[in-house]
């Protein structure tokens, strides 16, 4: 970020010299101001980012677009099954958090007709919830698993059921889908609540041994996967590291730690910052 | 009447008698329209039921609130606070009134700012609740302007003509140069009377003291006439203050329930003890008032906590606790749980009059964090709307960030701008300690209307140019 580029020109407006501490913060300081109010420039760009994120909430998922990613994609290769939950639309989603969490009756009887049809034995379940941000989706959920599914090898199977898409759902909807095809563990991968400068942001839940109504205290999460925030690779990374870890111990949630990374932030025994010091 | 019911409350309208299961019942649905409350399955079922819910409640004698708790006595320790402190002597003026009648007598001129100071103590939340369910937004406006709180720390607060704002410089990783950029850009923008409050990203007691360690610092170097708050939870703080950092005030979310604290980890008793930590350091210089308290419609329903009672009612029983310990600052977080609480503008706008009517109708120096989600049905016009209501209800601080943007908590409030936008169109001051500091600092011109510098003040420019010389 460069000093604001209009310094000149516009008498109107008053322009903050600080404006170059925009390299410590995403914070948006140093605005200027006309008069004492935010100046128009600054003003547009804000609405812009509402906009984009207000979008992001109700655009609808392209399901359709998605299924064919999936079975496109060489690392995956895998249909995709669209279920819907009991939201019908996205007011009534946002207003009943609790209809996000359960499969209408449809998308049930579709996936007890095809439980019935298979042997199998599913390890892994995955399901892909539009959630806050259909964008979220768009834009990451294809690159992600296909660096997930690379994480997998010979000595790292996972006999993974059919991946499934839903429209309107909350995460507590994997719960569901897992249990009516009897998989052990449960992937979801979710549009998360946009922020004003993350529209796009994807999180990650794993449950082992899922039934409906578990709480959130038997998850595990990693949140903003986004191509400004956590990168695909190291997404899948923590992914994999969790889900082997979850197979060992047969648990999830607080009893299982992500330690792959230490999140701590380091705590400086000095307190120094520009405003004092000198 | 209707024959042998087991409903306790009947109206007739017309032919027609509704009626009502018991005094919650009637409460909810006696309650404006919201999406929490439908959530919950509290909600009048038609508009019709709502008017006829309120007229039944219109005609209840406010002394029905004394005898029948809303949550059971025994079971949550919020009830018998509000029922063993409830005093007689301030509630006889308006113990032979019904709500309807209270709401009348609010609006007369027998409600002077000095007898709503003498019925407060006497005004239970259920009652405050009750009446605000049958008060227009005007209403709600008009009576709150007329109940004066004042507190104070190491400025006074809430003085009639004045609006305070807490400087919020959050960082997603707490960093300390980009908190630091976020408090100079308040400062500078008049900001930081009410309180410098971060909300930390990393939540634990050795982040807590480094952060107010940091803020303790900044207010001594510029000797501002402010406070400082880490907004961690009671027991981190009070770890602090064992530790030995120099704690200025104590903060905690709070709720109107005891099962809703329980979730949020604390009682009574761990306020009591964090708040006789705080006084011990005696750190204020003007008064003493050493709490923060943070509330907000949803959260007892949020937690499973909430009796069957309506999110409002919830809402206003937490103010029972915050005036327990007598807060510098109490503030509702309207629009931040989301749209299935408030769904959209006009619901989180009337949310935020109720609550900050209740607020100061019970002696609580009530703020408002306006606010909203990108989910809800909000924007910045709605914002605006409720921003300029609660300034002419004499709301007593507002939030003020950069930009309106929380880069941390992701979600949008009040910036720094909106202040100076509401101390101009309506006349409103700062803290009077803080006003003079601004002039003797040379962030305000002395011009009237609020006028800032366009230079930088001496003081802060050679901050900046210690920054601007490493590095840039």
């Amino acid at each position: 970020m460069t000093d604001s580029d209009d310094s000149t020109g516009n008498l109107s407006v008053d322009q903050n010299s600080w404006f170059f501490l925009r390299r410590l913060t995403d914070a948006r300081i140093g605005l200027g101001r006309a008069g004492v109010s935010i100046p128009t420039k600054h003003l547009l760009e804000f609405q812009l980012a509402h906009a984009k994120a207000q979008d992001a909430v109700h655009k609808p998922l392209d399901t359709a677009l998605l299924q064919k990613q999936l079975t496109d994609e060489p690392s995956i290769t895998q249909a995709a099954l669209s279920l819907h939950s009991r939201a019908t639309d996205r007011a009534e989603y946002l207003q009943r958090p609790d209809y996000g969490r359960l499969l209408n009756d449809q998308s049930a009887a579709l996936l007890d007709t095809h439980r019935n049809s298979v042997e199998d034995e599913w390890d892994l379940s995955i399901v892909i919830v539009d959630g806050l941000s259909s964008l979220a989706i768009e834009k990451n959920a294809v690159t992600f698993l296909t660096a997930l599914y690379q994480t997998f090898s010979s000595y790292s199977q996972w006999n993974i059921a059919p991946l499934t898409i839903v429209e309107q759902g909350r995460v507590a909807i994997g719960d569901d889908i897992a249990t009516r095809l009897k998989a052990r563990c449960v992937l979801i991968l979710i549009g998360e609540r946009p922020g004003l400068s993350s529209p796009d942001s994807m999180g990650l839940y794993l449950t082992w041994n899922p039934e409906v109504g578990v709480t959130d205290a038997y998850r595990n999460c990693i949140s903003n996967i986004r191509p400004a925030g956590l990168s695909y690779q190291e997404a899948a990374r923590r992914c994999h590291f969790l889900l082997e870890e979850a197979r060992r111990k047969k648990l999830s949630g607080v009893q299982l730690k992500d330690r792959t990374t230490d999140d701590s932030v380091m705590i400086d025994s000095s307190g120094d910052n520009f405003l004092i010091g000198g | 009447m209707t024959q042998q019911s087991k409903n306790e409350y009947h109206h007739r309208v017309g032919t027609r008698t509704f009626e009502f299961k018991n005094l919650a019942e009637l409460m909810a649905k006696a309650t404006p329209a919201r999406s929490g409350d439908r959530l919950a399955g509290v909600a009048a079922a038609t508009a019709e039921e709502r008017v006829v819910a309120q007229m039944a409640l219109s005609e209840l004698p406010l002394k029905t609130f004394l005898e029948k708790p809303l949550v059971p006595y025994e079971a949550d320790e919020v009830t018998r606070l509000i029922i063993d402190e409830h005093d007689t002597l301030g509630f006889k003026p308006i113990a032979h009134l019904t709500v309807g009648d209270f709401r009348d007598w609010l609006l007369s001129d027998l409600a002077t700012p000095e007898s709503l100071i003498q019925i407060r103590s006497g005004v239970t939340p259920e009652m405050a609740a009750a009446v605000s369910k049958i008060m227009r937004n005007q209403d709600l406006i008009l009576v709150a302007k007329k109940c004066q709180v004042t507190t104070a720390f190491r400025n006074t607060i809430g003085l009639p003509g004045h609006l305070s704002t807490r400087l919020q410089p959050n960082h997603p990783t707490d960093d300390l140069s980009g908190i630091a950029a976020s408090i100079l850009d308040g400062l500078l923008y008049a900001n930081g009377d009410a309180v410098i409050g971060i909300n930390p990203a990393t939540d634990n007691v050795a982040q807590a003291c480094r952060l107010i360690k940091m803020m303790d610092e900044i207010i001594r170097h510029y000797e501002i006439p402010t406070q400082s708050c880490v907004l961690t939870h009671v027991t981190n703080t009070l770890e602090a203050i064992e530790l030995g950092a120099p704690v200025d005030l104590v903060f905690q979310s709070i709720g109107g329930t005891e099962a809703t604290n329980t979730s949020f980890g604390f009682n009574l008793a761990n306020l009591a003890e964090a708040q006789a930590a705080a006084l011990s350091l005696n750190r204020g210089s003007v008064g003493s008032n050493v709490m923060y308290f943070e509330t907000g419609q949803g959260s007892s329903l949020s937690s499973n906590a909430n009796h069957g009672l309506d999110q409002q009612t919830c809402e206003a029983r937490a103010y029972a606790v915050a005036r327990k310990f007598s807060p510098l600052l109490v503030n509702t977080v309207v629009g931040f749980i989301g749209p299935e609480y408030l769904y959209d503008g006009k619901e989180i706008i009337r949310a935020g009059l109720e609550d900050h009517f209740c607020g100061k109708l019970l002696g609580i120096p009530m703020g408002c964090d306006v606010c909203y989600t990108n989910h809800a049905a909000a924007d910045q016009n709605d914002m605006d709307n409720l921003l300029t209501l609660l300034s002419v209800a004499g709301c007593t601080f507002i939030m003020g960030i950069p930009g309106s943007d929380d880069i941390m908590l992701n979600y949008q409030t009040t910036s720094f701008h909106d202040a100076l936008y509401v101390r101009r169109v309506l006349g409103l001051d700062p803290a009077p300690e803080f006003a003079l500091w601004l002039e003797k600092m040379e962030i305000f011109s002395g011009d009237h209307p609020y006028t800032l510098n366009r230079q930088v003040p001496h003081s802060f420019q050679s901050s900046l140019n210690r920054i601007e010389g490493n590095g840039r």
